[in-house]
C-alpha cells in the first residue's frame, strides 16, 4: 500500500500549521503512490484535534493515551516503530521541527530505512521518489532521491507549503496505543515560557532589524539613532540576539517571534529561511546588505547592496532632515 | 564526567557566492573559508564549562581534512584534552546516518557519559547527526539543546522549541545532546591554551583503524542519492537603489518619507 503516513504536530491543546502545510504534499503524492493519506495523532483527550485534521479531508487515525500526554522522543519513537512494522505506509512524514528532528534520525537508524529532512518538496516519478531540499544558507537546492525502500522517511520544512483550505471531513479512526508502558529514562518536566521584554515586537509598526552584518556591539548606536529618528523599535536575527547584541525576546524568526509591522528595515541579515518566516508578514520590507546574493532580497520592496555602515548614518541625517 | 564532543570544519557561505562545479553534486569551494560550525563551538563550549563543573574529560572527534586540524587546536586550546580526526574519502558523507555511524564507531568501545555536538551544520544543515549517533550507540538523546544540568546519572536539559518556548527534560546517562546556539558564550582560546593544545594529543584514522568497515558507510550503503545540485532561482520583486552610498541613502530616505511609509 502506497499511503503516506503524517504525523500531525500539536502541542498543548493545539495543532501546529506545520500539521495542514504537510497536506498540500500529503494526499498528491500518496495518490502518485497509489494509496491515500493518513494523518496520525499521538495524544491524550485529543478528540477535537482529530475532528479538525479530519476536515483536511485526510483519514485520521488516532492513538489516545495518557501517556503521550506531552512530546517524548523515545515514546514517539517505540509507538512510530511498532506502526511501521503493522502498516507499512510507503512515506511517514513529519515537520522539520523540533519534535520531527528529535525522533524522526533515531527512527531512520532503528529501522534502517532512508531519511531526507527538511524538504521543500516532494515529487514521486517513475517509481522514484525525490525530495528538494536546501544547503548552504538556502543558496543550493538540492535534489536527493531516494533508493527503493519500503518506506521514506522525510521532514518538511515549516512554512515552506501553503496549507490547504479544509475540505470534506474524513474518517477518524481510534487506534490501540502501541506503547506498554512508560520510559523511564526520558521524562518530560515542564514547558517554560520565552522570556518578556520591554517591548513586544509583535505589536511594533515599525522595525529595525540587525544581523551578523553589525559586526560588533558597539555598532549598535547608529543603529539605535536610525530607529530614534523614525520612531521604530529595535529587533534582530538569530545571530544578532546569539551574539548578545539584542535581547532575546527581540529575535525575529521561528524559534523566536513572527512580526507584521508596516514597515521592516533588514540591515546586515542575509535572511535564512527561519528568519524570513518570521517577518514576511511585513507590509513593506527594505532591506540593506553588501551581499548580492542575499536570500533577504528575495522579500523586500526596496533593497540596497552595500555595507550597512556606509548607508544607515546618511540615511538617518536625510529622515531627520525630511521629516522636520 | 567523559564527554566526546563532535566537530565539523564547515565553509563560511553567509556572504560568499557560491557556484556549483561541473559535476553537479558538488559546489566550488576554493574561495570560501572554513571555521568550526557555528552550533558546533557551542558545543565545545558546553562540553568545557561541564568538565570545568564535574571535572573528568574530553576529546574532540571530527571527520574532515588535514586543514581542519587548526579547528581542533582550537577546541583544545579551550580546554579540551585530546582529539581524533577522521579522514576518509570512502565516507558518503551527504548522508548523516552514515557519517553518524562513522562517528558511532569512532566512540564504541570506549567508556563516555556525554557526547555533545551541534544540532545543526551551517552547510548540509540535515540536523539528523546527532540524533542517529545516539542510535547508533544505543544511548539516550536529546536534541536543540541550550541549557544542560549535569545531576546524579542523568542530565536536566532545556530544549528549544519554536516561537522561545522551552522544553524541560531529564534523560539518563550515557546519552548523546545536540547543542543549539546562543545557549552559552563561546570563549575565546587564551594564548596559554593555544600553547599548550600543540602538545595535546591529535590521532589521525581512518576507517580501517577504527574497524569499519567501508561498504557499511559509503555510498551503495547509503539509501540515498544526492542526484543534483543547483542554484534556486532569484524571485526578487525588490526595486535596487543604485548609485553611491550616499545616494542610495538619500534616495532611500525620499522614498520613505514620500511613499508615507513612516
Amino acid at each position: 500500500m502506497g499511503n503516506v503516513l503524517v504525523v500531525a504536530e500539536h502541542r498543548r491543546g493545539e495543532l501546529r500549521d506545520i500539521s495542514f502545510e504537510m497536506m498540500a504534499v500529503a494526499p498528491r503524492l500518496a495518490a502518485d503512490m497509489g494509496g491515500e493519506a493518513v494523518a496520525l495523532l499521538l495524544g491524550s483527550g485529543i478528540d477535537d484535534l482529530a475532528k479538525k485534521m479530519a476536515g483536511y479531508g485526510v483519514k485520521v487515525k488516532v492513538v489516545d493515551d495518557p501517556l503521550f500526554e506531552n512530546f517524548n522522543a523515545e515514546k514517539y519513537q517505540k509507538a512510530l516503530s511498532a506502526l511501521l512494522d503493522e502498516q507499512k505506509p510507503a512515506v511517514l512524514m513529519t515537520g522539520h521541527t523540533a519534535q520531527g528532528v528529535d525522533f524522526m534520525p533515531s527512527l531512520a537508524v532503528e529501522k534502517k530505512l532512508p531519511l531526507v529532512t527538511e524538504a521543500i518538496d516532494l515529487l514521486y516519478e517513475d517509481g522514484t521518489l525525490k525530495a528538494t531540499r536546501q544547503m548552504y544558507s538556502g543558496k543550493v537546492n538540492a535534489t536527493v532521491a531516494f533508493k527503493e525502500a519500503e518506506t521514506y522517511l522525510v521532514t518538511i520544512r515549516e512554512g515552506a507549503l501553503e496549507a490547504p483550505d479544509p475540505a470534506a471531513a474524513g474518517e477518524v479512526e481510534k487506534v490501540d496505543s502501541p506503547l506498554k508502558e512508560d520510559v523511564p529514562y526520558r521524562q518530560f518536566v515542564e514547558y517554560i515560557e520565552a522570556e518578556v521584554g520591554d517591548v513586544d515586537i509583535t505589536q511594533s509598526e515599525i522595525l529595525v532589524s540587525v544581523g551578523r552584518g553589525l559586526k560588533e556591539d558597539k555598532n549598535l548606536p547608529e543603529i539605535e539613532a536610525l530607529a530614534e529618528a523614525i520612531k521604530a523599535d529595535i529587533a534582530g536575527s538569530r545571530a544578532a540576539t546569539d551574539a548578545g547584541w539584542i535581547p532575546h525576546d527581540r529575535q525575529v524568526g521561528t524559534s523566536g517571534k513572527t512580526v507584521k509591522p508596516k514597515l521592516y528595515i533588514a540591515l546586515g541579515i542575509s535572511g535564512a529561511f527561519q528568519h524570513i518566516a518570521g517577518m514576511k508578514g511585513a507590509k513593506t520590507v527594505v532591506a540593506v546588505n553588501k551581499d548580492p546574493e542575499a536570500p533577504i532580497f528575495n522579500e523586500a520592496d526596496y533593497a540596497i547592496v552595500d555595507d550597512l555602515f556606509k548607508i544607515v548614518p546618511k540615511l538617518t541625517e536625510k529622515l531627520k532632515e525630511l521629516k522636520g | 564526567m567523559k564527554t566526546f564532543v563532535c566537530i565539523k570544519y564547515v565553509p563560511d557561505t553567509s556572504e560568499a557566492e557560491v557556484k556549483v562545479n561541473p559535476d553537479g553534486i558538488t559546489v566550488d569551494q576554493s574561495r570560501f573559508s572554513f571555521d568550526i560550525n557555528d552550533a558546533d563551538n557551542y558545543a565545545v563550549e558546553e562540553s568545557v564549562l561541564i568538565k570545568e563543573d564535574k571535572g573528568g574529560e574530553v576529546t574532540v572527534l571530527s571527520i574532515g581534512p588535514k586543514q581542519s586540524e587548526v579547528m581542533i587546536r582550537m577546541a583544545m586550546a579551550k580546554g579540551c584534552d585530546q582529539a581524533v580526526r577522521v579522514e576518509d574519502d570512502r565516507i558518503a558523507a551527504h548522508d548523516p546516518l552514515m557519517v553518524a555511524r562513522v562517528l558511532a564507531g569512532s566512540i564504541k568501545g570506549q567508556e563516555f557519559d556525554l557526547v555533545l555536538t551541534g544540532c545543526y551544520a551551517a552547510d548540509d544543515g540535515h540536523m539528523a547527526t546527532g540524533v542517529a549517533l545516539a542510535e547508533e550507540l544505543g544511548v539516550n538523546h536529546a536534541s536543540m539543546v541550550n541549557k544542560v544540568e549535569v545531576l546524579d546519572g542523568k542530565v536536566k536539559v532545556h530544549r528549544e522549541l519554536e516561537g522561545g518556548l522551552a522544553e524541560v527534560v531529564e534523560i539518563e546517562l550515557p546519552a548523546v545532546l545536540t547543542i543549539q546556539t546562543g545557549g552559552n558564550e563561546p570563549r575565546y582560546a587564551p594564548i596559554r591554551g593555544i600553547r599548550q593544545a600543540q602538545k595535546k594529543e591529535l590521532n589521525v584514522v581512518g576507517l580501517d583503524d577504527l574497524g569499519i568497515d567501508p561498504a557499511e558507510v559509503g555510498v551503495d550503503a547509503s539509501q540515498v542519492v544526492l542526484e543534483q545540485l543547483y542554484i534556486p532561482e532569484i524571485e526578487a520583486k525588490a526595486e535596487f537603489i543604485e548609485g553611491e552610498p550616499e545616494e542610495k541613502a538619500e534616495k532611500l530616505a525620499s522614498i520613505l518619507v514620500k511613499g508615507g511609509l513612516l
